[in-house]
């Protein structure tokens, strides 16, 4: 059954050099304050996976908590460049990232069959393109029908992160919106924190809601406005504005390195 | 026919007006945010209300008041038929066939409608790393049709692409039927190679070749496309995004 530990005791305990960590969040739901905690915290030689490596990972590259990256589209929704993420790839600044790339459905199916327990994912993808040499990919032929389709090893972290509005006592999350890939990363890997906005006496129904059961979950952390500036549904809005800001404060190496230190690092730790 | 026809408009207002009007309605798009989104909702918004708009976070039949500055808003999810998960939307509605018209944009596109995404230079070290494929290859391939939009210059519509993010050829559709960019339309033959069909007005066929790094296809039928319309204008700029607004869900 889920614990409910304070964030920074979730994160010392769950997460170690080394290791693979995947924050999912598909535009919502982001967890950036369990994101902030890593930095703190000084991870390093973390293998990163995220299907939208946004402003999180750029952080988290920008601090030099990663060696690797397994994402499929890296962008500023809606804004532009990662600048983090391109001066680790284009100048190794501050050091080098190894990438592995896929499309969002290879991805996807990579993590459904992590959540499986399936050894790969298949896809009717990556046909035709020159992603197929650079990344995890084969093709094999269906037994039934012959047909050529593409397989995708499973993704299976060692942790997965996400974040949820709300959890009851015994730890079990509740989250509706956007649902992204939050059930399937919980899944797919060997320990899980979520963050919530707050902890509930029960979970009366959502429509649409999903609910990841307590003994699902190694650790419930919780964190109002954890999930800023991404949002989450029923409790804030996105912060559309921090978006656009964060192409100005990150595209310079030392106004970015002091933004976090009086952002993040300064900060303590969250509750 | 006679419309009343604004005299001044943008180059993105006119992209935006020239994908809407080949959208019927009912059509099902898949939607990326920037001109994509401007488009299909301009085509809902006004001879098109039928048209279902699927963003690739997973929400169906979205109806935004405004445009979305992200693929996933809070809006986009209050205002759809259903919310699913990603894979989902990946496997049962994507590569299920069930999406008419994907759109997509690119840093660079051949003469074959294949697209670049990913990186400017060599792979292993690129002058500019770009996002990423993102939906980009299995929209093309099983979308029934797919519109690209970009700009058209010499660097972005070149004879060689630097990396091919996406085939331009389809696989359980037509793949990449048209491009619409900042001078006009173009569509491919039957032999697979893109020709201009369609210029904006006041762009003249010798701008399109100038800015294209191969020797451009023109069809001997070109048309002209209408400029906008002001019905078309006031339904774009309505739906331009409006901070501290909630939306009428």
């Amino acid at each position: 059954m889920a614990e409910i530990v304070p964030l920074r005791e979730a994160v010392a305990e769950l997460v170690h050099d080394g290791e693979t960590v995947a924050l999912e969040g598909f535009t919502h739901l982001i967890p950036h304050a369990a994101g902030h905690e890593l930095v703190r915290q000084g991870r390093r030689e973390l293998t990163l996976v995220r299907m939208t490596p946004d402003v999180v990972y750029d952080q988290l590259i920008g601090m030099g908590c990663a060696r690797k990256l397994v994402f499929s589209w890296g962008g500023n929704p809606g804004v532009g460049s990662l600048h983090r993420l391109r001066d680790a790839v284009e100048n190794d600044w501050p050091s080098p990232l190894e990438l592995e790339e896929h499309s969002h459905a290879g991805m996807a199916a990579a993590y459904a069959a992590g959540a499986t327990r399936l050894p790969f994912g298949v896809v009717r993808g990556y046909a035709g393109t020159d992603l197929a040499e650079r990344t995890r990919v084969a093709v094999i032929t269906c037994p039934f029908t012959g047909e050529d389709v593409a397989a995708v090893p499973a993704i299976r972290p060692d942790v997965g992160i996400v974040h949820g509005q709300r959890a009851d006592h015994a730890g079990n999350v509740q989250l509706w919106g956007i649902s992204g890939v939050q059930k399937e990363v919980v899944l797919a890997s060997t320990r899980s924190l979520v963050t919530v906005e707050e902890v509930v006496p029960e979970l009366d129904p959502r429509p649409g809601a999903i609910v990841l059961p307590g003994w699902t979950i190694t650790a419930v952390s919780v964190v109002p406005g954890g999930a800023l500036p991404s949002y989450a549904h029923g409790y804030y809005d996105r912060d559309n504005d921090f978006y656009v800001r964060w192409d100005e404060i990150s595209r310079d190496r030392d106004r970015f390195r002091s933004w976090m230190h009086s952002h993040v690092l300064a900060n303590g730790s969250s509750p | 026919m006679t419309q009343v026809v604004s005299t001044t408009y943008t180059a993105d207002e006119m992209m935006a007006v020239a994908a809407a009007r080949r959208l019927q309605d009912g059509t099902v798009c898949f939607v990326g945010i920037g001109l994509p989104s401007r488009a299909a909702n301009l085509a809902r918004a006004t001879h098109a209300p039928g048209c279902v708009l699927v963003y690739e976070s997973g929400t169906i039949g979205a109806k935004p008041s405004h445009l979305p500055l992200s693929i996933g808003d809070g809006e986009l999810a209050e205002t759809a038929d259903a919310v699913v998960s990603v894979p989902e939307i990946f496997g049962y509605w994507l590569q299920g066939g069930r999406i008419d018209v994907g759109f997509l944009g690119a840093a660079q596109i051949d003469r074959f409608g294949n697209l670049n995404s990913t990186v400017i230079g060599d792979y292993d070290r690129p002058r500019v790393r770009l996002p990423g494929a993102g939906g980009a290859p299995e929209i093309a391939a099983w979308c029934r049709e797919t519109f690209v939009m970009l700009n058209q210059s010499p660097r972005t519509f070149v004879e060689q692409l630097d990396f091919r993010t996406t085939a331009g050829a389809g696989v359980g559709g037509a793949g990449v039927t048209c491009v619409v960019t900042d001078l006009g339309v173009l569509e491919r033959d039957g032999s697979g190679e893109l020709t201009l069909t369609e210029l904006h007005p006041e762009a003249t066929a010798d701008q399109a070749r100038e800015a294209t790094g191969w020797d451009l296809r023109v069809a001997d039928s070109l048309r002209i496309g209408a400029p906008p319309a002001d019905v078309e204008l006031d339904a774009l700029r309505a739906l331009r995004p409006a901070s501290g607004e909630t939306s009428a869900a």
